[in-house]
């Protein structure tokens, strides 16, 4: 469904993806592990349309990204950002129906505000957190919101930027568990950013290890703890020492 | 060589940052022109850079208005012609001090207000998120900024003149012995339209200058908190002088012509 064909990008002099390879299959969770800077999130957003490849094509559905129509494309996709980078001028709900408030997907008002609610009900969020800002909230609550605003349009593909990150190690379970069980549900394809090896248990179907600009590994979550190579089992083991440099 | 190479590149950095800018400018005419819009962010721009900004506004006007009758008082004095205070403090602040002053305190108040808070938003993603969200940050965020800041600043540069020649009334029908119906005679009677046009005019280049600024260094922040200090610190001092030059270029289009 999600390709990329030998996509290359680079910051000034800084060549983060040197031909990025991966499949990522219709209605299967697929998890990009990597150290920091190895150009996971610049891969995905790559996918969206935020960061522009240099070179290589990026296909979803055998359709070429940059040759679709934006608002269409993008309204297949919800979005867990790593801070969940909520709107801190809209109250929570807002936040949720911001989709179903203006634009291709808009609906009333008072319906969208259902919506919200209910998505928010899902995420584990009770109604009296629909009215506060979410300067009001903790990190946990403000990942919740930002996953029942990425699932507020019911899409079809979600895209997970660390979605654990900074968070308790129960809380960091909960979230795991929701969204494993809401992809579950919606049948949705799922790409997901993560360091934290117990999320990528939770979510992943498939998982990709991004190293040096390129695809080092990926398989079956299964096959991951015996896959033989060295890269990966240093990361997934958390070694210091290994052929990954823990200096970088 | 070396200084001749610096001047080199400094004259191009400047050019191009030129031609940036202008590029951004014409973005958000065409994003502003265009739909989707976005009314209740037109409405929020219009309260927040308008209807917030009326007490500094007129603080700064009608000091400076009394500032102006004690000076030209002063000045007078020395060849006799203390009677012009009305018509000059009239003249100074409609044509000059009102629209610049304003402009002034807008870049101060809202210029670093916008960049503070679009460059928070890119920092922490919400500008991507705004994307992901079928959203264009040109049409959301910059558009009913800059629209709302050249429909009001001129509305403010307006209230700033005649908050300003208040205070040069108060000073000198206070404190200088002006007769208080003759004072505002005499106002009334020197003004021009010409002085009224340029001065609303003046504010309507000078607030889309002051927002558009405020929306590219935001939109154009480095990561972090230094990042958005220095878009903050660089969108005022850049409206600030570009709200300067531009008073020069349009006091020449208006009154040397």
């Amino acid at each position: 469904m999600i390709t990329l064909d030998n996509v290359h990008k680079a910051f000034g002099t800084n060549h983060v993806l040197q031909g990025v390879n991966l499949h990522v299959a219709k209605g299967t969770s697929m998890v990009i592990i990597g150290g920091s800077g190895t150009g996971k999130s610049v891969a995905i957003k790559s996918v969206l349309g935020l960061v522009t490849p240099d070179a290589g094509t990026i296909t979803v559905d055998g359709t070429d990204v940059t040759q679709t129509d934006r608002d269409a494309f993008l309204a297949r996709f919800g979005m867990l950002f790593q801070g969940a980078a909520l709107f801190d001028s809209l109250p929570v709900w807002q936040n949720v129906a911001f989709r179903l408030l203006r634009g291709s997907l808009a609906k009333p008002r008072t319906e969208a505000r259902d919506i919200a609610i209910e998505k928010l009900r899902r995420v584990g969020l009770t109604p009296d957190v629909a009215d506060r800002l979410p300067a009001e909230l903790s990190g946990g609550m403000q990942k919740r919101v930002g996953l029942a605003r990425a699932i507020a349009a019911d899409p079809e593909i979600i895209f997970f930027d660390e979605p654990t990150t900074g968070l308790d190690p129960i809380m960091a379970g909960v979230i795991n568990d929701l969204i494993r069980e809401i992809v579950r549900e919606m049948g949705a394809t799922t790409m997901t950013i993560t360091h934290d090896m117990s999320s990528v248990r939770t979510i992943a179907d498939h998982v990709a290890m991004l190293h040096a600009g390129k695809i080092r590994w990926t398989g079956p979550v299964s096959e991951m703890d015996s896959a033989g190579d060295p890269y990966l089992d240093q990361f997934i083991h958390g070694r210091a020492t290994g052929p990954i440099e823990a200096v970088r | 060589m070396r200084v001749l190479a610096a001047i080199g590149r400094a004259v191009l950095g400047l050019l191009a940052a030129i031609g940036r800018v202008s590029l951004f400018g014409i973005a958000t005419l065409r994003h502003a022109l265009t739909p989707p819009f976005y009314p209740r962010e037109f409405g929020l721009a219009l309260l927040n850079i308008g209807w917030l900004s009326l007490p500094v506004v007129g603080l700064t006007a009608i000091f400076t208005g009394g500032a102006l009758a004690l000076q030209i008082y002063a000045g007078g004095a020395r060849f006799n012609a203390e009677a012009v205070v009305p018509q000059i403090v009239a003249i100074g602040m409609v044509r000059e001090l009102g629209p610049v002053l304003v402009g002034l305190m807008i870049a101060a108040r809202v210029t670093s207000s916008i960049a503070a808070e679009i460059a928070t938003m890119k920092v922490t993603e919400q500008i991507d998120a705004l994307v992901t969200l079928s959203t264009h940050p040109m049409k959301y965020l910059i558009a009913p900024r800059v629209v709302a800041a050249t429909l009001v600043v001129p509305l403010l540069v307006g209230v700033g003149d005649v908050i300003g020649i208040f205070g040069g009334y108060a000073v000198a029908t206070g404190t200088l012995g002006f007769n208080a119906a003759a004072y505002i005679q005499n106002t009334v009677d020197f003004l021009q339209l010409r002085d009224i046009t340029s001065s609303l005019a003046k504010g309507a280049v000078f607030g889309c200058i002051a927002a558009l600024m405020g929306c590219y260094f935001g939109m154009n922040s480095g990561r972090g908190a230094q990042g958005v200090g220095r878009a903050t610190k660089g969108s005022v001092e850049a409206a600030a002088v570009l709200i300067l030059a531009a008073n020069f270029v349009l006091t020449g289009v208006f009154f040397s012509l």
